[in-house]
């Protein structure tokens, strides 16, 4: 094949085709952050811990009870979501009307005694989880080997990114939502359950998060770290989609993904820094955002 | 009269002066990597072995009061240096223990060196902390990058694995062993057809493991420790690297690490340690302790938490010697004039660069169906003798050893 930089076009082809998947991680997490931040103006911090407890919920089904990854997949995010739902009964409705910093501090403290008391019981040298059998091999695409588990993580993050935007943008329940984001108290003069619709928007946010951990779980080290590594790039990532935007969560994710893998292969020194470095010159070309509303 | 008092009173403090002599007072400070990639292969089990030394030690030596201290320095030099000073200015440490990542290593010796403690380096690996950067005050236990690369290395070509592709931790302790390892390679034969660097503590290693199945190196030589190693196996299996033909080294690999990845993705992997928990009587009756005090059910000691034991245990021996802990290159020069003797080494003795020498061993993890109890992880293949395990005196560029 042909060489593009020095790097042969096969080598390259696959490094994109890994980016997209990474991506897929980034696009879920931050497409979680984007709706509680958007519908509930709460910078969620304990989000890559409650993504952790996915993964872990998924982990201790499977030693307790035997069930894999499949019914996982569905009562992971339950379980975490009616988590989340408590802790947005709990804690953070008497946080709405403060500066966001409360609910910053608030859900930062939360994945500090998550992710503490995790590491206390669990250890940080990870836990195993295997791949589902129906998903384990892959295919020779030519340029790369695709392990079928990965393709399958490409496809599952885009269903569920697409199917939260149009949700949220393009159906009756999601103008209820945007609207009582707007003015709360009008939505509730028309008979409409705000604070309900707020904590399930929560418990939907951090089931999303825990959707992603639980997809993590055969690839990635099950350990009570693996969210505090992941949330400050995908906060990043968030920075650069624009806060409150679903559409700019779920494009700049899987785009960031990508440049992150591009980078891998001509500096891989930079992986680790280079979306940050993104989000410099984008804070200072354009504040809000490359998808932001808000000035 | 009161002339008879003053001296009555010099008199009584003269008898209960020389009464007291004896006490000594030593305190340890362990400073490791209590949460993150390192904390299962050190962390709080180092400081147990820490605190069975001391109590171990007390026991015998009833005159000598020891206590133990632990920090985390999170993996980054500025906050090692930084809990160093204060220990030692502060708090009056009088050695430091651990220490599991190079970077931060070689940044806090010099420090120690400078205010005339110890340092008991038992979890970095770098070879430089015997080489060039070498301090009269500086024990290097356990192991090192060279003898890793040389007993793991030099096996792995002398097997068939001769064209190698490393994935190396980008910092002092991946560069060092990829270093020393490539050097054994290309001694013995073989030849090194590529290297990516990764960032420490990184999840994803996909992109870098492409990159090392297009390289099509019979040998991925993993530069790398704890959870990246981990990641990287973990991950290499779903990408079809062993199913391609092509195997993985290891170059540093702790039981705690093969616990994590179960025996069906380990089973095969080949390289040196220097403690096992069941090699032998000794270790295995050490081990049961260990467990007792550790008080979490399935974990397993590292061979840099029993380096911590048998470092303090020796360093303790050698302030009994001296009588007192407050000069450290006179502790650190009787710890080289004694030879060593443990129930995790076994005998050894310590060199005039500061490396600690005792036995290695080439370990192979077994196949699932081998294992016949929990924690039954290992066959030994080879034992490689003292004498032979670590780097030549003479090569290693330590001014210490001319004089």
């Amino acid at each position: 094949m042909f060489t593009i930089f020095g790097v042969p076009s096969g080598a390259l082809f696959g490094q994109l085709l890994i980016g997209l998947i990474n991506g897929s991680f980034y696009a879920l997490l931050s497409l979680g952050l984007a709706v509680i931040f958007g519908m509930l103006n709460i910078i969620n911090f304990s989000h890559g811990a409650q993504y952790m407890l996915g993964a872990l919920t998924a982990y201790l089904l499977l030693q307790v009870t035997g069930l894999g990854y499949w019914p996982s997949l569905i009562i992971a995010p339950i379980v975490v979501g009616l988590l989340g739902i408590a802790i947005e009964r709990f804690f953070l409705q008497w946080l709405y009307k403060l500066d966001h910093l409360y609910g910053l501090l608030l859900t930062f403290g939360l994945a500090l005694i998550i992710e503490g008391v995790s590491r206390h019981y669990f250890g940080t040298a990870g836990l195993p989880y295997t791949l589902p059998d129906s998903l384990q091999g892959g295919r020779n695409l030519g340029f790369m080997f695709l392990p079928n588990y990965r393709a399958w993580v490409i496809v599952a993050s885009l269903t569920v990114c697409l199917g939260t935007w149009f949700l949220i943008e393009r159906t009756r329940i999601g103008a209820y939502l945007r609207a009582a984001t707007e003015n709360p108290t009008l939505v509730r003069a028309f008979g409409i359950n705000v604070p309900r619709m707020i904590t399930l928007t929560y418990g939907f946010g951090v089931a999303i998060a825990a959707f992603a951990g639980v997809m993590a779980a055969p690839i990635y080290n099950v350990s009570p770290n693996m969210g505090s590594e992941l949330i400050i790039v995908v906060f990043a990532v968030v920075v650069i989609g624009g806060m409150g935007s679903i559409l700019g969560a779920i494009v700049t994710g899987f785009g960031l993904g990508v440049i992150e893998g591009l980078t891998k292969v001509f500096f891989p020194e930079a992986s680790n820094t280079v979306i940050f470095v993104i989000m410099a010159i984008v804070l200072l070309v354009r504040p809000a955002g490359l998808f932001g509303r808000r000035a | 009269m009161r002339k008879f008092l003053g001296l009555a009173a010099l008199a009584a403090t003269l008898v209960c002066g020389t009464a007291s002599a004896q006490q000594i007072n030593v305190k340890v400070g362990v400073l490791t990597d209590m949460a993150s990639l390192y904390a299962d292969d050190t962390g709080p089990g180092s400081v147990v072995a820490a605190k069975m030394a001391a109590a171990d030690f007390m026991k015998d030596h009833p005159n000598v009061k020891v206590e133990v201290v632990s920090a985390d320095h999170q993996n980054k030099a500025d906050i090692g240096v930084q809990t160093v000073n204060q220990w030692i200015d502060v708090d009056h440490v009088d050695m430091i223990a651990d220490v599991p990542n190079s970077g931060v290593a070689l940044a806090i010796a010099p420090v120690i060196a400078q205010k005339n403690k110890v340092f008991v380096a038992s979890g970095p690996a770098s070879s430089d902390l015997t080489g060039p950067k070498c301090q009269p005050t500086t024990v290097h236990m356990t192991y090192d990058t060279w003898m890793l690369a040389n007993g793991t290395g030099k096996a792995i070509v002398k097997n068939g694995g001769d064209t190698w592709f490393f994935l190396t931790s980008d910092y002092a302790f991946g560069h060092a062993l990829a270093r020393d390892t490539s050097a054994v390679v290309k001694a013995n034969g073989g030849t090194v057809v590529g290297e990516v660097a990764h960032p420490i503590n990184t999840s994803d290693f996909s992109s870098f493991l492409l990159q090392a199945q297009q390289s099509k190196a019979k040998i991925i030589g993993l530069a790398n420790a704890g959870g990246d190693t981990i990641n990287a196996i973990k991950q290499g299996a779903e990408f079809g690297i062993i199913a391609g033909g092509q195997k993985f080294a290891g170059l540093l690999v702790f039981a705690p690490d093969v616990a994590a990845l179960g025996l069906k993705t380990a089973q095969g992997l080949m390289f040196t340690e220097t403690f096992y928990w069941d090699l032998n009587d000794g270790t295995r009756a050490w081990t049961k302790r260990w467990d007792k005090e550790r008080n979490a059910p399935g974990k397993l000691p590292s061979m840099n938490m029993a380096g911590v034991y048998a470092g303090t245990m020796h360093y303790l021996k050698a302030v009994a010697a001296l009588g007192s802990a407050a000069d450290g290159k006179a502790v650190v020069a009787k710890m080289k004039a004694m030879p060593t003797d443990d129930p995790v080494f076994g005998k050894g003795s310590i060199r005039v660069d500061g490396r600690a020498l005792h036995p290695a061993y080439l370990f192979e993890v077994k196949k699932p169906e081998e294992s016949k109890y929990p924690g039954d992880l290992y066959n030994v293949r080879a034992t490689i003798p003292a004498d032979e395990a670590f780097r030549p005196l003479k090569d290693g560029g330590c001014p210490l050893a001319n004089g």
